[in-house]
């Protein structure tokens, strides 16, 4: 943990010091796992930084995910409530929703994919500029659920690559949330190189 | 703490059922006489007997001389056409019809026995409401219907071969849709505008299946003349997750998860429906408790389908903070749900016979809090958009449909309400007590969308209303589920200790519920109108055939005769003001 968190003397944004998760949650402050080793100036002083330029980019993808969510039963429910009031996925920087897949970099595939709908999946994953992540949400995106049935997709891994897979039918918001969480976490750690 | 007792102490004293005995409905002397009535001026029609409904068994020459004779005589609006395959008999199929009257609040069903290379005349001539059921008939049996004007496929995909709901089809063999066989839509012009000259070109633009503006998998594809819709045709099935079929390979207990997903904004009333079904099937009631439970429980879920309806529906035209107005008290009733059996969206609370566990012992005190805090979430709404003029420019007069219509369609529910049609299954046909509480049924006129979004805060209300009888009534005593091991499992400390109920419970879970043969049909009011279950037993643990009449299906099957001559934004705001769940819409 570094010591020097005072806020730089050229700075106009007062900055709070990170501490160890848990013991600031307390107080009221919502430090996530780790954030407080990636303040910039952590890395390196406060006046420049060294780093390689793709940690810097990482960090920064991880940071600011852009979900599409390919809504299309009950999971796109939850995905609303966690979009909504209650749960509020802002606090983790993911909440600028577009249904255009030529402006998002996260597709969250919530819900049933039917033999029908594969195509449309396909095409619209296809649209999504690199990087792209997929998160599935729930049983059926995950292996088609308890829908083993003459019409339905198997898992939308038999069409698309996924990252994430969320369990859960539905999965609570909680549940995706942590996804994302985790998803985020291997943005930054590098793991994803595909398409990059 | 369970005592251990060596001989089993199980009260139930009923009779065992006799496998493969036939139904008796309760009611089935007074219907078998209306029955005899309502046959003797339907000229070449059989009355079949022994069921809970009025039932002719009709030559299918004589169906629409049939239809048109009914329709005149008051059973106006189509509630549902579906289809039975027996494949021992010869003639194999069973297309059946069931129609309503709104002034006798009478039903009645007539079926038609054709064999696999027949085909019936279409209905489509009488009722508007047939279309999409005909071709549902025509995609899951291959009975073909001389004369619909567009016979395809309407749930299945375009590459999908045989006909899925035949019993002699493997329930998991799929057929694969690649991009290159999807099919083109070409929207039907309204013959209004076919010959209209206008100044500008006319586009055939494609909404969804994965759009903003479409909550689900709806797919619009719309032509255009402007900005005024002209064309309009609709293609659905992108959510079809074969309901119907999972029901017949799964016993009857575990086809009730399947029932949640079907309407999931409102998943009790799925489940409620369904399992009284099956109790009219068995002869059953639930306990007073569980019907108690199961009662407040609707009514929340009918404010949170309808919270959603409206929240998404005023995010369509921009009004953001009415959606976070109206989640938050929608998450209040989940937790409510999730207090009673863990689970939020799809608790799958309900079983055979009762509820699967007893709701927590301070209940109706939450319940109490919540009926307290939502009014203002809702006049909060109300304060926001009733008087807003962007908000009344973009519903009043938008979308209307006329009553007559309307019923045609067969629309129920809260879009048939806003016509100025007061039926509510509630009223016309109560279960669960509903005729002990009191509750007015808003209906509106102009059919438009301003009209649905009243009809649904007033609805809202009126559950409120219902909730506070309920809940000052106070909870009955008593079990949640029926004394009955036929049905029911027994409970766990007398598994563990007596040897008959081990074999009771060996015996539900192995065999499962068997129901008399026969075949019945009960309804409730969905979110979204009437929802109703028919189910065919054969006296096996599985069902023979279920059937679920989804609400949103005709409703949304009348979508272009709303949006024709309106613009493209207009039909985003009447999409959303009619409430269409995929899961339902699809099965």
């Amino acid at each position: 943990m570094p010591t020097n968190l005072d806020t730089p003397p050229n700075s106009i944004v007062a900055r709070k010091p990170g501490g160890v998760p848990g013991e600031e949650a307390e107080k009221g402050l919502i430090t996530l796992p780790g954030e407080s080793e990636r303040e910039i100036e952590d890395l390196a002083g406060s006046t420049y930084l060294t780093t390689k330029v793709d940690t810097m980019v990482n960090w920064a993808r991880g940071n600011s995910l852009w979900p599409l969510p390919f809504g299309t039963a009950c999971c796109a429910i939850e995905f609303m409530s966690l979009v909504s009031s209650h749960y509020d996925l802002a606090r983790i920087g993911a909440e600028v929703v577009r249904f255009s897949p030529r402006q998002a970099d996260l597709m969250i595939v919530a819900g049933t994919i039917v033999d029908k709908m594969a195509p449309v999946l396909k095409k619209i994953y296809d649209q999504m500029p690199e990087p792209k992540y997929v998160v599935a949400m729930g049983a059926c995106a995950t292996s088609g659920g308890f829908y083993r049935m003459y019409h339905v997709v198997q898992g939308i891994d038999e069409i698309i690559p996924v990252d994430i897979w969320v369990p859960g039918c539905p999965p609570t918001p909680e549940g995706l949330m942590y996804g994302i969480l985790k998803l985020k976490e291997k943005i930054e750690r590098g793991e994803l190189k595909r398409g990059v | 703490m369970s005592t251990l007792t060596k001989y089993s102490a199980i009260p139930y004293t009923g009779p065992a059922p006799t496998n493969r005995e036939a139904y008796v409905p309760k009611e089935v002397a007074a219907m078998d006489a209306r029955g005899a009535e309502i046959a003797a001026a339907l000229p070449g029609v059989e009355q079949e007997t022994g069921q809970d409904l009025p039932t002719f068994v009709v030559p299918k020459a004589h169906i629409v001389a049939t239809l048109t004779a009914l329709k005149s005589a008051g059973y106006t609006l189509p509630l549902d056409l579906w289809g039975v395959d027996y494949p021992a008999r010869e003639q194999r199929f069973d297309v059946m019809y069931q129609l309503y009257s709104l002034e006798k609040n009478e039903r009645v069903r007539l079926k038609v026995r054709v064999a696999e290379d027949e085909s019936v005349p279409t209905g489509t001539g009488v009722f508007k409401g047939l279309n999409w059921y005909e071709r549902e008939v025509f995609d899951m049996y291959g009975v073909r219907f001389d004369g619909h004007p567009n016979l395809r496929r309407i749930l299945c995909h375009e590459a999908f071969q045989g006909h899925a709901l035949r019993k002699d089809y493997d329930p998991a063999q799929r057929w694969i849709l690649t991009e290159k066989d999807v099919a083109k839509i070409i929207p039907k012009i309204d013959p209004r505008f076919e010959d209209v000259d206008t100044d500008f070109e006319r586009v055939t633009l494609n909404l969804g299946p994965s759009h903003p503006a479409t909550h689900g998998t709806l797919r619009i594809v719309v032509t255009l003349d402007g900005e005024r819709i002209i064309g309009a045709d609709q293609e659905i099935g992108y959510l079809h997750r074969c309901f119907e079929k999972s029901c017949e390979t799964h016993t009857y207990q575990q086809a009730i998860p399947f029932t949640d997903r079907l309407n999931y904004m409102s998943a009790i009333i799925n489940n409620v429906g369904y399992c009284m079904a099956v109790e009219k099937l068995l002869g059953i009631t639930a306990p007073p408790r569980a019907q108690h439970i199961r009662l407040m429980l609707c009514e929340f879920m009918r404010i949170a389908d309808h919270l959603v309806c409206i929240g998404t529906n005023l995010v369509d035209m921009g009004a953001l903070t009415n959606f976070w107005y109206l989640f938050q008290p929608r998450e209040e009733i989940y937790g409510l749900i999730e207090a009673c059996c863990g689970a939020r969206l799809l608790p799958s609370y309900t079983r055979i016979g009762g509820l699967a566990v007893d709701a927590p012992p301070n209940f109706l005190e939450m319940a109490q809090r919540l009926v307290e805090r939502l009014p203002k979430h809702i006049n909060d709404v109300e304060k926001l958009v009733d008087k807003n003029k962007i908000f009344l420019d973009r519903v009043v007069g938008v979308a209307p449909i006329t009553p007559e219509l309307a019923i045609e369609y067969g629309f129920t529910g809260p879009c048939l309400r806003a016509c100025g049609v007061p039926f509510d299954v509630r009223k016309a046909s109560p279960y669960l007590g509903y005729e002990t509480y009191d509750f007015d049924v808003p209906i509106a006129d102009g059919g438009d969308t301003f009209a649905r979004y009243l009809v649904r805060m007033e609805e809202m209300r009126q559950s409120l209303k219902i909730l506070q009888q309920a809940i000052d009534r106070g909870m009955p005593e008593g079990p949640v589920i029926v004394d009955n091991p036929y049905v029911a499992l027994p409970p766990k400390s007398k598994v563990y200790n007596e040897m008959e109920s081990l074999i009771y419970h060996f015996k539900l879970i192995m065999h499962g519920i068997q129901p008399p043969v026969g075949e019945t049909y009960f309804q409730v009011e969905g979110g979204n109108g009437e929802l109703g279950f028919y189910v065919v037993s054969d006296g096996t643990k599985n069902p023979y055939r279920v059937r679920c009449r989804p609400p949103c299906f005709q409703i949304y099957s009348a979508f272009p005769d709303m949006i024709i001559g309106q613009t493209i934004p207009d039909a985003v705001a009447a999409l959303g003001s009619l409430n269409i769940i995929a899961g339902e819409l699809d099965h």
